[in-house]
């Protein structure tokens, strides 16, 4: 476990030399054939992108809107291409909506920031003895350490924070970039590739005699990281994260804006196997004057965004195999405030899901006139996510164990929506 | 008997001669392989010695024993790091290890307390703990600095500083303890995050989740609680001014405040079913006058910061348990500000003899650290012994606090660690604000922030990639390797020293100790061999800030 330059590095770089030097037109089919089939590979594989709405954004006002209800509010709902009515903000959305469903009757309980974030992304309610890992470090433990290939992370979040690997360990905690697709200090400080190695093998024998003074695992997982971050420096894939590549038309749809490039980039992550990908868009914590700052500023970018992204894989053949999620911490109140605004509300709340080859179009659940209680089955975030481990066909009922002995199911023990499964 | 001890334990001959005993001390380079433990704290400091009988029994119930003592130099590094918040400077350890006195590490603590490094590193964990990294939009980080300033410099009562969190009026730079509560009220949501950030951070108890409904595991913490201790808070404003700026043409943002408003009466808040609830002022029982002429939140302040008859000391049970967690990695609780019947405390005697002993002693946040750091678990390895493997939170375990658990060192401990090793300090900058402003600036890289307007954050500096990128490849350690006059490296360099005296000498300014024969050879042989001496040596340089013993306190 020798930390240096990878040796594969070679192999990396062959195929492009082949190409360039030397070049005889049986040799180059049989590069471009080889190059194909690896991408076709690639293309295949399953991949989720979660779409993460920091602060709780006001489903009501979203997916489900409540017209003629004092709950109301200003905004009102518009019939989509699927079986469903959503804001008549989000007229592009609408057009992709047979692809994506609405699952109304979430019930989540957890209405303060940091635990309702922490429940929808693990499926647990916060509990002081132990980390539960986050959905994207499991799907790194069960999908990312199966493609060999993968030299970037195979947790990337974008924009965020995401959360915590748990006891998975660091390994699968997520990769945090911003959505510029620079990844800071990625440039190795020295150009010579033996310079490098000379550092790495200096380091290694002083990493290796702390690790031997047995003083538990964080010497260790050091190790393992930079190996990782120096994998990561010397890869071509590193072109994944950079969206200059594309278009100006493709950028355009997408939006320039944080959201929108986060969501390109992630487009082009999943396209290069990468499994499990993350993007924040923040600001929904509305207290006041939502309606505004819905219409001018974040419903516009949210819409070209899902729209674009949904569009964009359909055409590349890619939506059966990526699954999309769209949540947040919890919803807003129905109540509108003295303020204008909305504030945090767990009991009656949407998400939005689809891709994957998951069924489109529809509304799983549902809630009242007003918008206050779940009429028929709740859901809980397990339920969600339990769906989406069926689409990324991991082993549903999986039980894991904490460093402690704890059992702990996969997504909580949750139960993939039955509705939605296609 | 106890009002005694608080005249008698500041002075540090008293504390120097409490330490006689540690015979094994006197050698510096004694350290592992010690199996058989034998008590090595004992004297007249009865809390010292009340410490080690608490932490021994549970050793012995448990059936694990003690790692070896650490040596001088895993020692000397570790004070340094946790209480002045960077490693010693290669003189500073070249004295310790040197130092014949047998209560030489006392006396270390005396220094570092008194250090102008306390004050500093203090300041710096608790304005992040109050405000956070990425200073709220209108909240004053100088402001804050500067109470804390006073506060660990003049080493003031924690329930004094307690108090005016709690209760400041005024301008955010004037009253600079006003911060905490502007950062914390930054959105118009009825003070409900001020409400659960105070009881957290101050009380140890966590209940935000109570803002909507009883507590699932404690069932004293009832939804209407949160409303009661919410409406204390309900008396207060800010006020964000602004003023025209001639240069511009434009208003501009110009200084806070916090003000009292005349609130009286209830706060309404609605339970699972729907219902509309009230709730009126009151401290776990202890109700007080809902009336307009209640200053409420003094009368919290006072409440939270005096010991209220059959209740427990949270004010001092909360500091207790974190300042305990700062030196240990853990506290008596994991985390440490979750306390409450669902949590199981690791030492629940030990936690609450140590939070009467710092209220008997005024609240002494300096005496606190002082008789945890000559604490005989203090002065353990944090590398395994044969008969403790058992001894490991980081795996769920309840700690037993029989070796020294490592911690990743935290990004403003690296940078003033690096400031050290490579002498910085002593070449960069002479001018303090510029040099604090290029260290914010360096922080903020790491700082994520979760899209929400309580202005919640997470870091990235947290030993993933991004991080080890950072160490690898960044601009800071790009300078620090870089040998330009007057830093470690160029002085180090331009001896007439041996190779091997330099290799020890990088070693000691970065690890706080001489290479290992394998370290030794590997690097000599690194620098014998290459054809450009510089880069050997700055590669060196580069794998010593690099590696996993530099970026951990253990």
């Amino acid at each position: 476990m020798n930390l240096r330059v990878p040796h594969d590095m070679t192999r990396r770089h062959f195929l492009r030399h082949l190409t360039t030097s030397a070049a005889t037109l049986p040799t180059l089919q049989f590069v471009s054939q080889m190059q194909a089939n690896a991408a076709q590979v690639r293309r295949n594989q399953k991949a989720c992108i979660l779409m993460w709405m920091g602060g709780g954004p006001p489903t009501i006002d979203l997916w489900d809107l409540k017209p003629g209800s004092k709950n109301g509010g200003e905004f009102k709902p518009i019939s989509t291409r699927g079986d469903v009515e959503i804001s008549e903000h989000l007229p592009k959305t609408a057009t992709v909506m047979d692809n994506l469903s609405i699952v109304r009757s979430m019930s989540t309980r957890e209405a303060d920031h940091g635990r309702g974030r922490y429940y929808m992304h693990t499926s647990f309610v916060p509990n002081a003895t132990v980390v539960h890992p986050t959905f994207g470090s499991i799907v790194s433990y069960e999908l990312g350490t199966q493609r060999k290939d993968l030299e970037i992370p195979a947790f990337v979040s974008i924009g965020g924070a995401s959360g915590s690997p748990g006891f998975l360990g660091m390994a699968h905690a997520p990769f945090v970039v911003d959505s510029n697709g620079q990844i800071r200090n990625s440039q190795p400080a020295v150009a010579n590739r033996q310079r490098l190695n000379q550092r790495l093998a200096m380091l290694d024998v002083i990493e290796t005699g702390f690790i031997n003074s047995d003083r538990g695992e964080a010497p260790t997982s050091h190790k393992e990281i930079y190996k990782k971050a120096v994998n990561l420096m010397t890869s071509d894939q590193m072109r994944a994260f950079r969206i200059e590549g594309e278009n100006q038309k493709t950028r355009d749809a997408y939006g320039d804006n944080n959201f929108g490039r986060g969501l390109l980039m992630a487009r082009r992550l999943v396209e290069n196997g990468v499994p499990f990908v993350e993007v924040d868009m923040g600001g929904w914590d509305l207290h006041d004057n939502v309606f505004p700052r819905l219409r001018d500023d974040l419903l516009p970018n949210l819409d070209r965004g899902i729209a674009a992204l949904t569009t964009d894989l359909k055409e590349r053949g890619l939506l059966d195999h990526v699954v999309l999620v769209w949540m947040g911490e919890f919803g807003r109140t129905p109540r509108i405030t003295q303020t204008v605004g909305r504030n945090h509300w767990a009991r009656s709340w949407s998400v939005v899901v689809g891709g994957g080859g998951l069924k489109g179009g529809q509304a799983v659940g549902a809630t009242d006139a007003d918008g206050v209680e779940i009429i028929g089955k709740s859901y809980l975030p397990g339920d969600i996510w339990a769906t989406v481990a069926q689409a990324l066909g991991l082993p549903v009922g999986k039980v894991y164990t904490s460093k402690r002995g704890r059992p702990l199911k996969l997504a909580g023990g949750g139960t993939p929506i039955q509705e939605l499964i296609g | 008997m106890r009002n005694d001890l608080i005249t008698l334990i500041p002075s540090r001959q008293i504390v120097a001669t409490v330490l006689l005993c540690a015979l094994i001390w006197c050698d510096p380079f004694a350290a592992h392989g010690q199996d058989r433990f034998t008590p090595r704290t004992g004297g007249p400091d009865e809390v010292v010695e009340l410490i080690n009988q608490h932490i021994r029994q549970a050793w012995e119930d448990n059936d694990v024993e003690p790692s070896a003592l650490a040596s001088d130099s895993e020692w000397v590094r570790r004070v340094h790091l946790d209480i002045v918040g960077s490693i010693p400077s290669v003189d500073v350890v070249e004295s310790f290890l040197a130092d014949r006195d047998k209560s030489k590490r006392a006396k270390l603590i005396e220094t570092l307390l008194d250090d102008p490094g306390y004050t500093r590193n203090w300041t710096t964990i608790w304005t992040n703990l109050c405000i956070g990294r990425q200073t709220p939009r209108r909240t004053s980080r100088t402001g804050m600095e500067k109470f804390f300033r006073e506060a660990f410099g003049r080493n003031r009562p924690w329930n004094d500083v307690v108090f005016d969190l709690i209760s400041a009026e005024g301008h955010f730079e004037e009253e600079g303890a006003v911060n905490f509560l502007l950062s914390q009220m930054t959105n118009r949501d009825d003070a409900i995050q001020a409400t659960a950030k105070a009881t957290r951070l101050f009380m140890g108890i966590q209940i935000q989740c109570t803002q909507c409904h009883d507590h699932p595991f404690v069932t004293a913490w009832k939804q209407s609680q949160f409303w009661e201790f919410n409406s204390f808070f309900r008396q207060t404003r800010r006020i964000d001014h602004r003023s025209f700026d001639a240069a511009s043409g434009r208003r501009v943002d110009d200084f806070s405040e916090l003000v009292g408003t005349n609130f009286s009466g209830p706060v309404y808040y609605e339970n699972r079913a729907g219902e509309m609830n009230v709730a009126y002022p009151s401290f776990f029982g202890v109700d007080v006058d809902p009336e307009r002429s209640t200053e409420r939140r003094t009368e919290l302040a006072r409440l939270m910061t005096t010991v209220q008859p059959d209740q427990p000391p949270y004010l001092a049970r909360a500091m207790v348990n974190r300042i305990w967690g700062h030196f240990f990695g853990f506290g008596f609780t994991n985390p440490v500000d979750d306390m409450g019947e669902h949590n199981e405390v690791s030492h629940p005697e030990l936690l609450d003899l140590l939070a009467q002993e710092f209220i008997d002693n005024g609240y002494s946040m300096q005496q606190l650290m002082r008789w945890i750091c000559n604490s005989e678990a203090y002065q353990l390895t944090s590398s395994f012994a044969k008969n403790n493997r058992y001894d490991d939170p980081a795996s769920g375990n309840p700690p037993l606090f029989s070796r020294m658990y490592v911690k990743l060192m935290e990004a403003e401990q690296l940078y003033d660690s690096l400031l050290v090793a490579t002498s910085a300090d002593k070449t960069g900058t002479a001018n303090w604000e510029r040099a604090q402003r290029q260290r914010d600036r360096w922080l903020q890289q790491f700082v994520v922030a979760f899209g929400t307007d309580e202005n919640d954050e997470a870091t990235t500096f947290n030993g993933t990639i991004p991080q080890s990128l950072m160490m690898m490849n960044g601009e800071l350690t790009q300078n620090a390797i870089q040998a330009a006059q007057g830093g470690y490296l160029y002085s180090v360099l331009s001896s007439r020293d041996s190779d091997n005296t330099k290799i020890r000498r990088l070693f000691l300014s970065t690890l706080s100790r001489i290479p290992t024969r394998a370290e030794m050879s590997k690097a000599s042989r690194m620098i014998r061999e290459s054809r450009n001496k510089l880069e050997a040596y700055q590669d060196l340089f580069w794998a010593l800030l690099n590696c996993n013993e530099f970026i951990v306190v253990h």
